[in-house]
């Protein structure tokens, strides 16, 4: 196998994101845990994650293995299963730094980056101590506008490096992403893009009409590897849905310390969890 | 009857001439308000429900959803907080020296931008209490109202809790108790809201739906919120 392009496994793909790099990572619908717990395992430091537009369990697992130094985000929490316990632990502890946003926001920051310019206006915000603690985010007259009409401009946002997870992936790195579109501006904005697949297949995904309609070009793709079951206990739309009692059993231990990092032992580091299992 | 299906009946009548709603995560009762407002309208009223699966509710919540509002195209919405105070001003995010906040909460979500484009934001929290409703939140997650100069074609109407319902008034920067829920009175209101709001000391008693509209809840609308809404549905209405 000589494609480059294709890795034997997540590990290996783990190894291809430096320390200290910029990460976009989907909210849901493919969201990358096989990947991040790779991350874990390789010790990753000093990411600035972004969370596109939200973040859950694993972003609260990256931080509190002590992966993440800024966290730019327009929210994190375990949806149903309640708080993100180390994401808040964290912020009271100041472990990590935070870069408050609003969901829009961060996907006019990454449309910029899409389109290559410096900025996205975006209405809203004015008056919020979401604006007011972002000195970075700022504010301007719109020049069409024939009276003052101050509008936010959002910053380009061009992360180092896009993970996701997706059903299909052929040798070449076309990618089918399905109804998830808000992928296609993360893997262009990226410098580069990292994916796990469930499957790669030998066709050529960009041939057939109905999977290019929703693909994304090998030409944003640095790297994937197959992993079954790669979004775990996440949902991935079509194969599995959300795994419950995980879910539950993580919002038990992450609440303390010591009960997370056990946790990330047994489950992440010293033994695998069984993934592929129903 | 619930207090629930009270809640449910409630914001449901505040959404009647919405042509479409959206409805965004961790919302059972707003979702299923906006599900019976939808059934009244004889299916004609549009629906968003941020994870939901089934057509045509589903919406994943990305860009789509926050450009249709910049549209124009998004009605109604629902929002709530951590607190809330006199002016509508939301706090979704902590208290606390920000950043390094000794509660710190999910965050703003959308809130930043939908409760400045969507006409009818209607605040929802169940918990009625002067810990959430206080005279100032402590982080303006997302502002109440906005200087004349700022474009800013949505923000809030009412206010729904557990005890009452208020009214908003965008001049005026001002919440007006509209009614207050059977068995509840004025005092308790009062007693548990740490704002100032106008009153009338003989305040209407909310509405109870009726008959219809119950079975319509305990039925259609029950089965359709356990998607994505399947611990709520069990524990009201004991849908497996």
């Amino acid at each position: 196998m000589t494609n480059s392009i294709i890795l034997e496994d997540t590990d290996i793909l783990a190894s291809q994101i430096p320390d200290g790099a910029k990460i976009a990572i989907f909210k849901d619908c493919g969201v990358p845990m096989e990947l991040g717990r790779a991350l874990i395992r390789r010790k990753a430091r000093n990411l600035h994650i972004v969370t596109v537009p939200t973040g859950g369990i694993l972003i609260d697992l990256l931080i509190g293995a002590g992966c993440v130094k800024t966290i730019e985000t327009a929210g994190i929490s375990l949806g149903e299963f309640g708080p993100a316990p180390r994401f808040v632990d964290a912020i009271k502890q100041a472990k990590v730094q935070i870069l408050d946003a609003t969901c829009p926001a961060i996907y006019a920051g990454l449309q910029a980056g899409e389109k290559g310019i410096p900025f996205m206006p975006l209405r809203g915000l004015i008056g919020s101590d979401i604006l007011a603690n972002r000195p970075d985010i700022k504010t301007i007259d719109n020049p069409y506008a024939e009276d003052k009409d101050p509008v936010v401009v959002l910053p380009a946002i061009t992360p180092d490096i896009a993970i996701f997870h997706v059903s299909i992936a052929d040798r070449e790195g076309n990618l089918y992403i399905a109804r998830q579109s808000e992928l296609k501006i993360m893997a262009h904005a990226a410098r580069q893009t990292f994916v796990t697949a469930e499957q790669i297949v030998d066709y050529n995904i960009l041939e057939n009409e109905e999977l290019a309609a929703a693909s994304i070009s090998s030409l944003y793709v640095s790297g994937v590897a197959e992993a079954l079951r790669g979004a775990w206990p996440l949902n991935l739309p079509g194969h599995y849905e959300i795994d419950s009692g995980e879910l539950e059993k993580y919002s038990r231990c992450a609440t303390e310390d010591k009960t997370f990092q056990t946790y990330v032992r047994t489950r992440i580091t010293d033994g695998y969890a069984d993934a592929t299992a129903a | 009857m619930k207090r629930e299906e009270l809640l449910i009946a409630t914001i449901a009548d505040m959404l009647g001439d919405a042509k479409h709603i959206a409805v965004g995560v961790l919302s059972p009762i707003p979702g299923s308000a906006a599900l019976l407002a939808r059934a009244r309208s004889n299916g004609q009223t549009r629906l968003s429900i941020i994870g939901s699966q089934k057509e045509p509710y589903r919406t994943d919540g990305g860009v789509d959803l926050f450009d249709c509002a910049g549209q124009g195209r998004v009605d109604a919405f629902f929002l709530s907080g951590g607190q809330i105070d006199g002016e509508a001003n939301i706090n979704l995010t902590g208290i606390g020296a920000y950043p390094q906040q000794d509660v710190r909460w999910s965050g703003a979500f959308g809130s930043a931008y939908l409760y400045f484009m969507v006409p009818r934001v209607i605040l929802f929290r169940e918990k009625h209490s002067r810990e959430v409703f206080v005279p100032r939140v402590d982080f303006i997650s997302a502002p109440g109202t906005s200087p004349a100069n700022i474009y800013r074609p949505g923000g809030p109407y009412a206010l729904v809790t557990s005890l009452c319902v208020f009214l908003f008034d965008r001049n005026k920067k001002h919440f007006r108790l509209k009614s207050v829920h059977p068995g509840h009175t004025l005092e308790e209101v009062r007693d548990q809201t740490g704002f100032a709001f106008d009153y009338t000391e003989k305040v209407p008693t909310t509405s109870e739906p009726d008959k219809q509209t119950l079975d319509l809840i305990r039925g259609d609308i029950a089965k359709t919120i356990a998607d994505p809404y399947p611990a709520f549905a069990r524990k009201v209405w004991s849908i497996a």
